[in-house]
């Protein structure tokens, strides 16, 4: 979960009427953890579906409400005005269909701000704008634009200065040489031209979805700016705007249209939504009984604006709220703005009776029987590699299956048998007493549709007299006492075992297994000088009556 | 307490008290009364086989034994004793070499080969000596003698050692150069080391009763033997089965391998969403899932994301197969499938994320999650379950935090005390399943749903700080864990 760092005085000056115990007991019921308090900064973790949360003015808009000071909506105040244009030409149908924006001007932002407009922006990318490929956002300096703008498209050629760089490049350059580029480049694949947005002069402002130009960069000098979206989705890139026009909002802007022309483009409006809760839907879901206007006034503690008719309760959303999809996130925001410390938990009497899986019995017995015969229980995991499974282990690899981009080369593969893990884990533990038995009952993974899971029993015995016969014997008494099952033994020949010394597993006429003396060649590759012994079958069928699914 | 001593010490230290006599060399401090042995150790380890009908390794064992329990403290001085050899014996009737050919000069100059006749095989060495110690000159073949010492070096020594009495020996500090100069010669002494023991009984030898046979020393140190048991991580995730079991919840299971379809799309994570890249997922290079679900129950997920998410849904993204991320996608599925009307169900089992391991992180873990259905079943109640479920686990400092989770609405978290580290740290999720998940399964009900991973309360229960440690089979751990209570 992402993190911010605030400051209390900050906080306390935005939030007003409060103090900082109340702020720092509150913040949790807003879905805030305190991460970490050193003396006036404080650092919250917050949910990623809530990016408004990533600055100070978010935080205190939530804060207000829950402590009182001020409730209901926050509605935007948008000057229209014809001072601000963009069109939009017909290719960009093709490539990025959508321009949407507005100007936020008159307001003063410090280094901390722009940091947390920046960890916004990265939030509402990788949010709803998808790693950017939905929509993505440039904020600008606004004094440093001619307008009016156009959002066209450009070719590869086309140079400019990129923000953060003092050198001009070209397009092409960019998504060669910058981190940036390398990155969303991908975004534009299949396009000769890429979108731009022109100023009147025709300077670049913005190259979207990847990086604006250095002209416009805001700095802690800008006091009027532009945030201009572009996207695949109208809809999703006036909501992103939306929770930007309304932190900037909060932050003392002042709020102006840019108006948008061109196909299927229009300027935005940022409306509020209304919704209708039933009253009665939010009690019986908590597990509450409050009156209507109480309800009312919770979800007004949670930035909503809630009023009762008809026994109903209507509900105006503002635009930034896009996480509220319906009713049931509502009965959220009737709880939160209600406070979740005000639910006391109730343990209401089961009506059911429980009971564990026949799988979970089976290996429940299998274990007592499996420790009652000396044999300690290990636990390895199912994702291994090529190395143990394998090459260690002396087998052939056939219908594997293999995870893609895994980030540790030690969990690569699908075990598809549990005995090569045993023996890894013998190898580590050469230095401590003899004798060492051990086993482990877990899932292997082999060919089906697409993949057919299967639960294996595996042991083995580790000391200087350990031989087939033992190994034989544990399992015989282990199917015969713990499961009935009689077991035959043919001989048969694996390179994991010693030739000679191994045997197919069959009970009712089934090969189940193998068992037998580790092979001379395997015990080296594992540097193993205490005779080995080992089996491992399948337990559907066997210990499992019914095969596992 | 009374000490106990083994059968060995007892029958030894029986004849050790029969055949010890007052310790001689004593007297001056006048107070010993201490009672001794003293004799040539082989002859002492005979009579101890012979009187006690125990093995020479046995006795050893147990002077070893009775030692180290202060109840016999032993000396032992070793001396060399010296007998005539085969050369020596007759040097000692007829002389020394040297000496006889010394005698046979005093008449006079003697031709070489008159002499070499007259000593035989004693010419040899008699004239080496003779010569390197002047006593005779040489000129041509004529034998002169020059000066005759009244002893010559060895002589006393070699009739003292041989006139000695039979057996007995000398000791070679005696003789000193004598000695010496017999020890070079080939043939003329034997040495032999010879140990002698000063066996002394302590006090409590003296008084301590020999006589019960079947008491054995409680106090010893026994063999250890490695125990065999459940893994550590095995117990924590049957207690909490058995947890849910008595709580009225039924066990249910399914595949870690999954269809993204179960995995994600059932659950309302959007196909262009992070949370489904490579980097988080595993997802599997097998071939893509096969009826995985029905034609109704994909249309209506499909129609969900595309109303909700605005984007175009892919089936073929939804068929890729992956190591499941939450247990989550058997509940869904299970629930798809039964559409109980009022239920309690868990499962348990390992889940998957591709994430660099770490001390506090694993790519493959165990997870629970329990589920109520239920008309009447609230927020409440949800946080009840739990509340409940932490005092069987013996956490009893409880409180909810609201959270955020795709797939259920509302949504908290647990915060529980953690005593260790003196704050309040997150364990379960929990929520109610949203709408936009069970309408297009078919299911109108509130569903609630909690769970967690499973190694995290089995690092309080065994103190561990890596959580590697539950999978490294490590024997000296898993022999050794201790639960905490």
């Amino acid at each position: 979960m992402p993190v911010v760092e605030l400051s209390y005085s900050r906080l306390l000056r935005l939030v007003g009427g409060s103090t900082r115990k109340q702020i720092s007991e509150i913040l949790p019921f807003l879905g805030l953890d305190i991460e970490s308090e050193h003396g006036d900064a404080v650092r919250v973790e917050y949910s990623p579906n809530r990016p408004d949360y990533s600055t100070d003015f978010g935080i205190a808009l939530g804060l207000q409400g829950l402590l009182g000071v001020k409730t209901g909506a926050v509605k935007l105040e948008i000057k229209k005005s014809r001072r601000y244009q963009i069109s939009v030409i017909p290719e960009m149908l093709k490539i990025r269909p959508f321009v949407t924006g507005i100007a936020a001007r008159g307001g003063r932002i410090n280094d901390q701000s722009i940091k947390q407009l920046m960890a916004m922006q990265e939030d509402l990318h990788m949010g709803p704008g998808r790693r950017r490929k939905k929509s993505s956002i440039g904020i600008h300096d606004l004094d440093m634009i001619k307008f009016p703008l156009q959002y066209t498209a450009m070719p590869r050629t086309r140079r400019f200065i990129p923000l953060n760089s003092k050198d001009e490049l070209s397009i092409s350059e960019i998504l060669k040489d910058t981190d940036v580029g390398r990155h969303y480049g991908d975004i534009l694949a299949g396009h000769d031209s890429v979108p731009i947005i022109l100023d009147a002069c025709q300077n670049v402002i913005s190259f979207p979805p990847i990086i604006n130009s250095a002209l416009t960069t805001v700095t802690t000098k800008t006091r009027n700016m532009l945030v201009e979206i572009t996207g695949t989705s109208k809809a999703d890139a006036e909501d992103m705007l939306a929770m930007v026009a309304t932190v900037l909002q909060s932050a003392g802007f002042s709020l102006e249209t840019l108006a948008v022309h061109g196909p299927k483009n229009s300027t935005p409006e940022l409306k509020p939504r209304h919704m209708t809760l039933d009253p009665e839907l939010a009690n019986k879901i908590l597990g509450i009984n409050l009156g209507r206007s109480t309800m009312a006034s919770a979800l007004k503690r949670s930035r909503l604006d809630a009023s009762v008719r008809n026994g109903m309760i209507e509900c105006t959303v503002p635009a930034y709220r896009f996480d509220i999809l319906g009713p049931m996130d509502l009965v959220e925001e009737v709880a939160l703005g209600y406070g979740i410390q005000n639910l006391d938990p109730v343990l209401s009497p089961s009506q059911t009776l429980g009971q564990a899986s026949h799988v979970s019995s089976a290996l429940g017995i299998l274990d007592a029987t499996m420790t009652g015969l000396g044999f300690l229980e290990a636990l390895n995991s199912s994702l291994t590699s090529m190395d143990i499974l394998y090459t260690m282990a002396n087998r052939k690899p056939q219908n594997t299956f293999s995870v893609i981009d895994s980030k540790s080369l030690e969990h690569t593969i699908l075990r598809d048998s549990i005995l090569p893990e045993l023996l890894e884990n013998l190898s580590r533990n050469i230095h401590e007493p003899y004798p060492q038995k051990m086993f482990e009952t877990g899932t292997v993974f082999l060919p089906g549709s697409p993949v057919h899971e299967a639960l294996n029993l595996a042991a083995v015995s580790a000391h200087n007299n350990a031989s087939f016969t033992e190994i034989k014997s544990v399992l015989q008494s282990c199917l015969g006492a713990g499961f009935g099952i009689k077991v035959q033994t043919p001989p048969a020949s694996h390179p994991m075992f010693r030739p000679g010394r191994c045997a197919d597993i069959i009970a009712d006429g089934r090969t189940v297994g193998m068992v037998g003396e580790i092979g001379p060649e395997v015990m080296q590759n594992h540097r193993l000088r205490t005779p080995v012994a080992g089996f491992e079958l399948s337990l559907a069928g066997t210990v499992l009556k019914s095969p596992h699914p | 307490m009374a000490q106990v001593l083994h059968d060995i010490e007892k029958r030894m230290l029986l004849v050790l008290r029969e055949k010890a006599v007052q310790a001689s060399g004593t007297a001056g401090s006048g107070k010993s009364t201490r009672r001794e042995l003293k004799m040539d150790s082989g002859k002492f380890y005979d009579l101890l086989m012979n009187e006690t009908g125990l093995s020479m390794d046995q006795i050893r064992r147990g002077m070893e034994w009775l030692k180290l329990k202060h109840l016999i403290h032993v000396d032992s001085s070793s001396t060399q004793k010296l007998r005539l050899a085969k050369n020596g014996q007759e040097s000692l009737e007829n002389g020394l070499p040297e000496r006889r050919l010394l005698d046979i000069l005093q008449n006079g100059p003697q031709n070489l080969s008159d002499l070499q006749q007259n000593l035989g095989s004693v010419f040899g060495p008699a004239m080496g000596i003779a010569r390197k110690n002047g006593w005779i000159g040489v000129s041509g073949a004529l034998v002169t003698l020059l000066r005759c010492p009244e002893n010559l070096p060895g002589e006393l020594a070699l009739n003292k050692i041989g006139n000695a009495k039979s057996g007995a020996g000398l000791a070679e500090d005696d003789l000193k150069s004598g000695a010496k100069t017999l020890l070079d010669r080939p043939g003329f002494l034997d040495v032999t080391r010879v140990v002698e023991l000063t066996v002394t009984l302590s006090d409590l030898a003296e008084s301590i009763d020999l006589s019960n046979s079947d008491a054995i020393d409680v106090e010893a140190d026994v063999p250890s033997i490695p125990v065999a048991r459940r893994h550590p991580l095995k117990e924590a995730i049957n207690e909490i089965r058995e947890i849910f079991v008595t709580l009225g919840f039924s066990e249910i299971s399914g595949n870690l391998s999954q269809s993204s379809f179960w995995n994600f799309d059932a659950l309302f994570t959007p196909q262009d969403h992070p949370a489904r890249e490579m980097q988080d997922t595993f997802y599997l290079d097998s071939p893509p899932a096969v009826d995985t679900a029905s034609e109704a129950q994909i249309r209506m997920v499909s129609e969900s994301h595309q109303k909700n998410w605005r984007y175009r849904w892919d089936m073929e993204q939804a068929r890729r197969m992956v190591l499941r991320t939450h247990t989550t996608c058997v509940t869904i599925r299970h629930l798809a499938e039964t559409k109980p009307e009022e239920a309690r169900f868990f499962s348990l089992g390992r889940v998957f994320r591709n994430e660099k391991v770490s001390y506090k992180h694993l790519v493959e873990f165990n997870q629970v999650e329990g589920v109520v259905v239920g008309k009447n079943a609230t927020l409440r109640d949800l946080m009840g379950i739990q509340k409940e479920f932490y005092r069987r686990i013996g956490i009893t400092k409880v409180k909810f935090w609201p959270t955020f989770f795709p797939y259920t609405e509302p949504s908290l978290q647990t915060m529980v005390y953690n005593d260790k580290l003196g704050k309040w740290v997150e364990l379960f999720g929990m929520g109610i399943f949203r709408p936009e998940v069970t309408k297009p399964l078919g299911f109108n009900r509130p569903v609630l749903a909690w769970g967690g991973g499973i190694e995290r309360i089995a690092m309080l229960r065994y103190d561990l700080d890596d959580v590697r440690e539950f999978y490294n089979n490590n024997l000296g751990w898993l022999r050794g864990a201790i639960k905490c209570q």
